[in-house]
């Protein structure tokens, strides 16, 4: 933002604030602000569109902090720092905080709205069409602001509303395929200008205009504004005791603690709502007995996939790095490049070539190396976490050969000349000071492998999709399964019953382990940097 | 629209995140996020308006039916003046979308679908029941059933699809098979690598596919009562042990029939190189049988009773939180639920009509479309109980560890084991 060099300026003077010359420091700092503004302004209107009011007010307040920050003069560190906070709270505190919220909840197949929403479906769900009602040509009537049903029974013109039932009106003509077409005292309201009005149209479909007195007999319902059928509801909400009653059968459903309605004779609705049950999945997660032990499994098997891979990918590309790093090795570039190769080509795509490749009867990798055996490298728990580690190899240590030839570049040649003089060896040389040397700027890339290699989906899903599933589980959970897979299985996603607050409570759980892990590794390099 | 979307979106990135996390979901929100303050705008119009001009109807469609959905809803805007948002997704991901989405007011007014979610949307408390409108008569009974539940109509139906025994005319002849040995034997005849090749998904197994042989068993996913199924697991006992019993025989212990290397492209390369004689396999396939000559008939039974394929059916929801309810009741009655907008969908997708009088003439493969008619015809319908979901993962996994040679009746024991201790909890 200011680059200019030529006025010498008072030191205390940013650019961005003088005014001295033109003033382009402060000018270039005014427009990106307008800019930023202009944006922040757009984001409060789009939120105030959609009611969405936690995102209007958490707008407001960072627009607000942002235009101080910017032109207050005692906040030079938060100029700095502040876009990096935002995004922090956007991208991170925001989803970790909603994700165990959600792991509070019960939400998942059963309980997937609220409690209103689960109400409309009950009743949307109870309302029938009496049998051998017939649908009626249908015209919509107001009065004022009365809005009515106009149907022809027996050609008999008949109107009601919401509180009046249908009744005969004297004057009214309908034509010949029964369809009201003037009604004394109403005025008919086009299907047209039901169509242009949303809020006009929704209040059609959602009056009931009973038909007698009686209740029995049933209302009117259209959905399409021009045929009417009498339909019958038999539960009924009531919203001060939060209960629904059905008046045919008495029963009362009232919800329970895990927002399901249940009946008084022990019945249950269909459709329930998301309610907080505190800590339950967090226990659920350990104490089920189908859950906890095939999890401790999966636990066990990521802890063992994240370390394995680090550790084979690291010294596979570190090994690769100290031979193409001797002078003597021609070619040097274009092998370098080759080697770049695996980790060049998407992770997803080469699962699914190692897939195919490792198929047990048409895979190359059987027919060639194998002599045409029939290992089923997939099909095997031991065979497959092999093949997923095997494949994951290939994948990652080209990385670790980039970062290692780097590295060995980087390293100072006067401690090895040093070491030359004193008598050492190659291994004592590699030993003693190539690898400490390495390792401080290594260590730190070798944690934060581990923590992604924790969450490795896209090779899990591509290549194993978990499997070959454990045999003595209840659960459908395999051998391959990574927590975060596991996860994925169980949260529904793909298919089955949905559980999203387990999976939630899961993510957490990973989430921290992920952070303890690395907290304790970063403490652990600290000690590597004192080598130097 | 779109246009707009993309400004939005290169604008405020943090707020469509925002508004996307807070939608508990993904990508799609901002599609619909971005077009309700535009629908609730219009909403405030002035009544006098004459047509549905302002309004947006907003339905997710997949890849295949797109171009069909497009034709209909080009008549409708021309006809109301609404505006019809048709956003593509992935057909596997519109079950878990729908169901996040509309609690949150972001869902569609209309989503296409099968009819095997019904009985999660329903527990989720997001579809709608809907009429058929005045060509309700049209719609073929089976659909419409598949689309019921508990005696209401929730979806519109139109298409169905089943699969059925391919088999090639060069090596076997177009002659049926009568029954599971009939077929092997031909197969045998012919010289062909395998007599017969099924995909299995990989390790993973594949219940849909080998269901015809089952239910050849006796042996159907849960206990069907009156026509609709109840949640009671029907595989179980001396049936489904044989069934289990059958799979082990022809499993990679056996004969090798049935195998788990095979997977959807494998299995159709093999049928495709001629180097398999039989296959079984839906209308969807069919594209990947260029080389060779095939015609399509019922799967022959191996236990003796029918072969039943599950029988599909798609279809039409409406969001039961949709504001726009009335338009896209008529948008569903009276511009899909006709026999021009069913031969569009048709002549953009060919999948067994469900509407009568769609002329299926024009199907790049008719005789094939009629093999799969007859396949469908002794089908039952998929259960469309939500306690479906769970099944899948339990007997896939059964299947594909019998097929490998665990022990069968122990194997397939446990599974129903697990799955009625699954469905109860």
């Amino acid at each position: 933002m200011s680059t200019e060099t030529e006025a010498p300026a008072p030191p205390s003077e940013s650019h961005a604030r003088r005014w001295s010359g033109i003033g382009w420091g402060f000018i270039v700092k005014l427009a990106l602000m307008m800019l930023v503004n202009a944006v922040g302004l757009a984001i409060i209107m789009a939120a105030w569109g959609i009611e969405q009011w936690t995102i209007l007010w958490v707008s407001v307040g960072l627009l607000v902090v942002a235009n101080w920050v910017y032109f207050a003069r005692r906040t030079l560190p938060l100029k700095y720092i502040f876009p990096g906070l935002v995004f922090l709270l956007v991208f991170q505190v925001f989803v970790m905080g909603y994700t165990a919220y959600v792991a509070t909840t019960n939400y998942g197949a059963g309980h997937n709205v609220n409690m209103q929403q689960a109400v409309d479906a009950a009743l949307i769900q109870d309302e029938r069409q009496v049998e051998g009602s017939p649908s009626y040509p249908l015209a919509v009537v107001r009065d004022g602001d009365t809005l009515g049903f106009a149907v022809a029974i027996d050609g008999v013109v008949q109107v009601g509303t919401e509180e009046q039932p249908l009744a005969p009106v004297d004057g009214a003509t309908a034509d010949g395929s029964g369809m009201p077409t003037e009604v004394p005292g109403w005025e008919i309201v086009s299907v047209n200008e039901l169509l242009g009005d949303q809020a006009l149209a929704q209040e059609v479909t959602d009056i009931r205009v009973p038909v007698s007195d009686n209740a029995d007999d049933g209302s009117l319902r259209t959905r399409n504004a021009s045929t009417a059928s009498i339909y019958k509801s038999t539960l009924v909400w009531d919203e001060e005791a939060t209960t629904l009653t059905n008046t045919e059968t008495g029963v009362v459903y009232t919800p329970n603690e895990y927002g399901t309605f249940v009946g008084d004779d022990g019945s249950k609705l269909t459709v329930g709502f998301y309610v907080n049950i505190g800590l339950e999945n967090f226990t659920k997660a350990v104490t089920d007995e189908n859950y906890a032990g095939p999890l401790l499994k999966v636990t066990a098997w990521t802890f063992a996939f994240a370390f394995l891979t680090v550790a084979s990918s690291f010294l596979l590309g570190l090994f690769f790095a100290l031979v193409f790093n001797d002078d003597r090795v021609r070619g040097k570039k274009v092998l370098r490049t080759l080697f770049i190769l695996p980790y060049a080509f998407p992770a997803f795509m080469s699962a699914l070539l190692w897939r195919g490749m490792l198929n047990a009867e048409f895979g190359v990798v059987n027919q060639w190396f194998f002599f045409g055996a029939d290992i089923n490298w997939l099909g095997d728990p031991w065979l497959a976490r092999f093949a997923v580690l095997f494949v994951n190899l290939w994948l990652s240590y080209p990385y670790w050969f980039l970062v290692c030839t780097g590295a060995l570049q980087s390293l100072p040649s006067e401690t090895t000349e040093a070491a030359k003089i004193d008598g050492a060896g190659k291994w004592r040389m590699f030993r003693s000071i190539t690898f400490p040397l390495l390792m401080v700027s290594t260590a730190p890339l070798a944690i934060a492998s581990f923590a992604f290699n924790f969450n490795n989906f896209t090779i899990i899903y591509m290549l194993t999709n978990g499997g070959p599933r454990f045999t003595d589980a209840s659960v459908p959970l395999g051998s391959t399964d990574l927590l975060i897979s596991a996860i994925y299985q169980i949260s529904g996603i793909a298919g089955g019953r949905a559980d999203y607050g387990l999976a939630s409570a899961l993510s957490v759980v990973v989430f921290v382990v992920v952070g303890i892990v690395s907290a304790i590794a970063f403490r652990q390099t600290k000690k590597l940097e004192e080598i130097q | 629209m779109r246009t707009k979307i993309g400004i939005g979106a290169a604008l405020a990135t943090s707020a469509l995140l925002l508004t996307a996390c807070s939608g508990g979901g993904d990508s799609t929100t901002s599609e619909s996020a971005s077009s309700s303050p535009s629908a609730s705008a219009s909403a405030s119009e002035t009544s006098e308006a004459i047509d549905a001009t302002g309004q947006t109807l907003t339905i997710w469609v997949d890849e295949n039916r797109q171009p069909a959905v497009e034709a209909a809803a080009a008549t409708f805007e021309e006809e109301t003046g609404a505006t019809v948002e048709l956003v593509q997704k992935n057909f596997e991901d519109i079950r878990a979308d729908f169901l996040a989405q509309v609690p949150t007011g972001e869902g569609p007014d209309i989503t296409i679908g099968a009819h095997d979610w019904l009985g999660a949307l329903i527990e989720g408390g997001v579809v709608n029941t809907v009429d058929l409108g005045d060509n309700a008569d049209m719609f073929s009974q089976v659909a419409v059933d598949a689309m019921t539940y508990d005696g209401q109509l929730y979806g519109m139906p139109y298409s169905t699809e089943a699969i059925a025994l391919i088999q090639n005319t060069d090596l076997v002849g177009s002659d049926a098979p009568a029954t599971w040995d009939d077929m092997i034997q031909m197969g045998v005849d012919s010289g062909a690598d395998r007599p017969f090749c099924i995909n299995t998904n990989g390790e993973t197994g594949d219940g849909y596919t080998a269901y015809p042989l089952q239910m050849s068993f006796g042996a159907p996913v849960f206990v069907q009562e009156g026509g609709s199924y109840t949640s009671e697991v029907g595989m179980g006992g001396d049936a489904g042990d044989a069934f289990a019993q059958f799979l082990y025989d022809n499993g990679e212990k056996g004969t090798g029939y049935i195998s788990t290397t095979i997977d959807y492209d494998t299995n159709n390369q093999l049928f495709n190189s001629g180097e398999c004689a039989f296959t079984i396999q839906g209308p969807w396939a069919l594209g990947s049988y260029t080389d060779v000559n095939f015609t399509v008939n019922p799967v022959p039974s191996a236990g003796g009773e029918d072969a039943s394929p599950f029988v599909g059916v798609q279809g039409f929801y409406v969001s039961s939180q949709s504001e726009n309810a009335l338009l896209a009741n008529i948008f569903l009655s009276d511009y899909i639920a006709t026999p021009d907008a069913m031969q569009a969908l048709y002549d953009a997708d060919p999948r067994l009509p469900a509407f009568e009088g769609v002329d299926t003439a024009s199907a790049p493969y008719p005789d094939a479309i009629a093999g799969f008619q007859a396949s469908a015809e002794m089908g039952v319908p998929m259960p469309s109980i939500p306690e479906m979901g769970s099944v899948w993962d339990f007997w896939n996994a059964a299947e594909s560890a019998i097929i490998k040679g665990s022990d069968p009746t122990e194997t397939w024991d446990k599974m129903i084991t697990d799955l009625t201790a699954a469905l109860e909890g």
